[in-house]
């Protein structure tokens, strides 16, 4: 639908107006350190450059869209192509060759000759967002309860470890379903306060949530070292096999017993690996999940919590198993995290960690595993990639995730995949 | 005589000062349709959240004569203990679960008894025999409550992109999926067309004459109420003010005095008395 030239113009005069507001602070005053201190110069040409620029680009933009428009409508439109039951649509078997291929690249990433210590730290920081967010999905996306303190579980899985090998001596592999169970059993604690909070109070008391972990972390100073964090986190080994050069005391080690050359790159893949591991267990643990009664019952809570408890699904089950599920990936999280890092402090888990994680999710499309996937690499990746842009790479970020989200309004992959088909036989 | 399937006595549900329903007394059976009407705001839908667990009422019995369990005061469970012991109920406006397929809507009713046979979903998630046989019935269910609502072409399809008309059938089948003793229906005909709502009436005689489950229904399309019903409570400012069979509710000067205010020379028929009411406003909403 074409627009007229003055609604044209009148739109990128408001655009080019707001352009001169924000540019008067950003980049018309510029302060710089001269003999006798710090001196205010302006730069009003740059200003009436910036300007200028945003309402030829708005005026441009314009005359883009309705030239697209009219190309759009020209096209005869296709008729979309009745899909037989139970026959995968095209859609999903692209989204399940793109995970075969991600699988067999992940799989393969530490081995191949191009990977060095930055990748594999890279893709192990990748994996961990990816764990985290997978968690969140079951609470956010599935069940549709919003949690904007999910940091909390990432630091009570990553506390328990550190505190548990600190004091009882326990290894990593002990720790990691421990974590997992205590962060669950914080994650149901939350639920009960909440249960009849929805939308903004839901949001507020979960971010509260969050940041009374941190600053009980951050306080308690007999049992967590407040800020100094707790350190000497045992590595994990495999099966009693230790990656350092110098095992530990009543361990062997990998180098000595495989006869391969010690390298500290192994311990680098071989913690690649088991977060690897970890994310294919959570993920199809979630995926079966949500074709079971419970996490049905998760996805029924999101649509219409008032029609659940007609048909006689206890709302209050839902919520808490709901946060205890998510909660436990998010300590499973921490947990490998702690041992990652063999250092925890309460800095790791700001409000930050938590609206990065949310991101992924909402970016992801809520609900779609795959979905999230996508968005944690990107979400982690574009600030790595955009390092050449030094200090300009955060605005590159917000300027990606916005486009993003004009683009994709649901997240990149919004359409949800049916949990079962039926099948038309006898109908 | 034997005790009737739900037996509702003095009920009276207080919002504050206002009295939305005052000691009505009404029944259900199976194997009956009984209807519950009177003009827009007459708190028919607040018996409904009583009778089905939404509302806690302030005062009377709600007492259901189950097969099983015996005698059970719905009014003393929880709200969604209710819909367990079989009382389930639909909604005035239209309450899917949207963005999942009409079988997923349906296999959610059967939450219950699935949960049980996946054992807390570990059963499920281990993939043991009993859960897979215990899931293919479930969908069994599911496939005939779809081929008897007609709904086969659109089983795949998100219920939140059907039709209205269509909509309705699921909500009912979704229903009939928890396996109710008493189905309650909250204007289950608003909305419909003449032929929808003559082909619901017979889906719900059909139902109650295959299944012998007892339906309680509030509804203003007279034409639907006084062809399938088997008995008529009539309610107004939250007090029962009939109650009977079609052919006396007819003609019972109370009704007629209810639905039009002042006794007319002439009697209108009941469809045109209807019409006032539906024009008079839109108060009883969930």
């Amino acid at each position: 639908m074409a627009t007229p030239i003055e609604t044209k113009l009148k739109d990128s005069a408001a655009a080019a107006g707001l352009a001169l507001v924000l540019s008067i602070p950003f980049i018309g005053l510029h302060t710089i350190s001269t003999d006798q201190g710090l001196v205010v110069e302006s730069r009003w040409s740059w200003v009436a450059w910036a300007v200028g620029l945003v309402f030829i680009g708005r005026l441009l933009l314009g005359f883009a869209r309705d030239a697209l428009a009219a190309r759009a409508a020209s096209r005869p439109k296709k008729q979309a192509k009745p899909v037989a039951a139970g026959e995968p649509t095209l859609a999903a078997r692209l989204t399940r060759a793109f995970m075969a291929v991600a699988l067999l690249f992940a799989v393969t990433l530490p081995f191949m000759p191009y990977s060095d210590r930055y990748i594999i730290d890279l893709g192990t920081t990748v994996l961990i967002y990816i764990l985290l967010a997978l968690g969140l999905n079951v609470t956010v996306g599935l069940a549709g309860l919003l949690d904007l303190g999910f940091v909390a579980f990432y630091a009570i899985g990553a506390y328990s470890f550190a505190l548990l090998s600190k004091f009882f001596g326990l290894d990593f592999w002990v720790c990691l379903p421990l974590s997992g169970l205590i962060a669950a059993l914080f994650g149901a604690l939350l639920s009960l306060p909440i249960l009849r909070l929805r939308g903004d109070y839901l949001a507020i008391v979960t971010l509260g949530f969050g940041e009374i972990t941190r600053i009980v972390i951050l306080n308690w100073q007999s049992l967590t070292g407040g800020p100094n964090g707790v350190s000497g986190i045992p590595r994990p080994g495999l099966f009693g096999l230790s990656f350092d050069r110098r095992p530990p005391e009543g361990m062997g080690s990998f180098h000595e017993l495989t006869g391969i050359d010690f390298s500290g790159e192994h311990r680098l893949m071989f913690l690649y690996l088991i977060v690897l591991a970890l994310v294919c267990l959570v993920a199809w643990v979630i995926n079966r999940l949500r074709a079971l009664p419970v996490g049905r019952a998760w996805e029924a809570l999101r649509e219409d919590e008032i029609a659940c408890r007609s048909l006689g699904i206890n709302p209050t089950a839902s919520k808490v198993s709901a946060y205890a599920i998510g909660g436990m990936m998010g300590g499973f999280a921490g947990c490998f995290f702690a041992a990652r890092q063999g250092f925890v402090s309460p800095e790791s888990f700001g409000f930050i960690e938590s609206a990065l994680i949310l991101a992924i999710v909402v970016l992801g499309g809520m609900g779609s595993q795959v979905g999230v996937v996508i968005a944690a690499l990107f979400i982690v990746m574009l600030p790595e990639l955009g390092r050449e842009f030094a200090d300009y790479r955060m605005i590159v970020f917000g300027l990606a995730m916005i486009t993003i989200m004009v683009w994709r309004p649901g997240g990149l992959l919004s359409t949800r995949v049916p949990t079962v088909k039926l099948d038309q036989k006898g109908a | 005589m034997s005790e009737p399937l739900l037996n509702v006595t003095g009920l009276t549900m207080r919002f504050g000062g206002l009295v939305a329903v005052d000691g009505v007394n009404l029944s259900a059976d199976t194997g009956r349709i009984t209807a519950l009407i009177g003009p827009n705001g007459a708190g028919k839908t607040t018996i409904f959240n009583c009778l089905t667990g939404f509302y806690k009422p302030t005062s009377g019995e709600l007492s259901l004569a189950h097969p099983t369990r015996g005698k059970v005061s719905l009014q003393t469970l929880p709200g969604y203990q209710v819909a367990r012991h079989g009382v389930v109920r639909t909604f005035q406006n239209i309450r899917l679960f949207p963005r999942m397929t009409v079988l997923e809507n349906l296999l959610v009713a059967q939450h219950v008894g699935l949960m049980r046979k996946s054992v807390l979903g570990v059963a499920g998630l281990l993939g043991l025999k009993g859960w897979r046989t215990a899931q293919r019935d479930a969908i069994e269910r599911a496939r005939f409550w779809i081929n008897r609502l007609d709904l086969g072409a659109v089983a795949n399809e998100e219920a939140g992109n059907l039709s209205y008309g269509v909509q309705r059938r699921v909500e009912i089948a979704r229903a009939m999926n928890t396996d109710p003793l008493l189905l309650c229906l909250d204007e289950p005909a608003a909305g419909l067309n003449p032929r929808e709502t003559a082909a619901l009436g017979e889906l719900l005689q059909g139902i109650r004459a295959e299944f012998g489950i007892g339906i309680l229904l509030i509804e203003h399309d007279m034409k639907l109420v006084m062809g399938i019903s088997d008995h008529i409570h009539v309610v107004e400012y939250g007090r029962k003010i009939a109650e009977g069979t079609p052919e006396q509710i007819r003609t019972d000067e109370r009704v007629i005095k209810a639905y039009l205010g002042e006794p007319d020379e002439e009697e209108l028929p009941p469809a045109v008395a209807a019409d006032i009411a539906d024009v008079a406003g839109e108060g009883d909403r969930v």
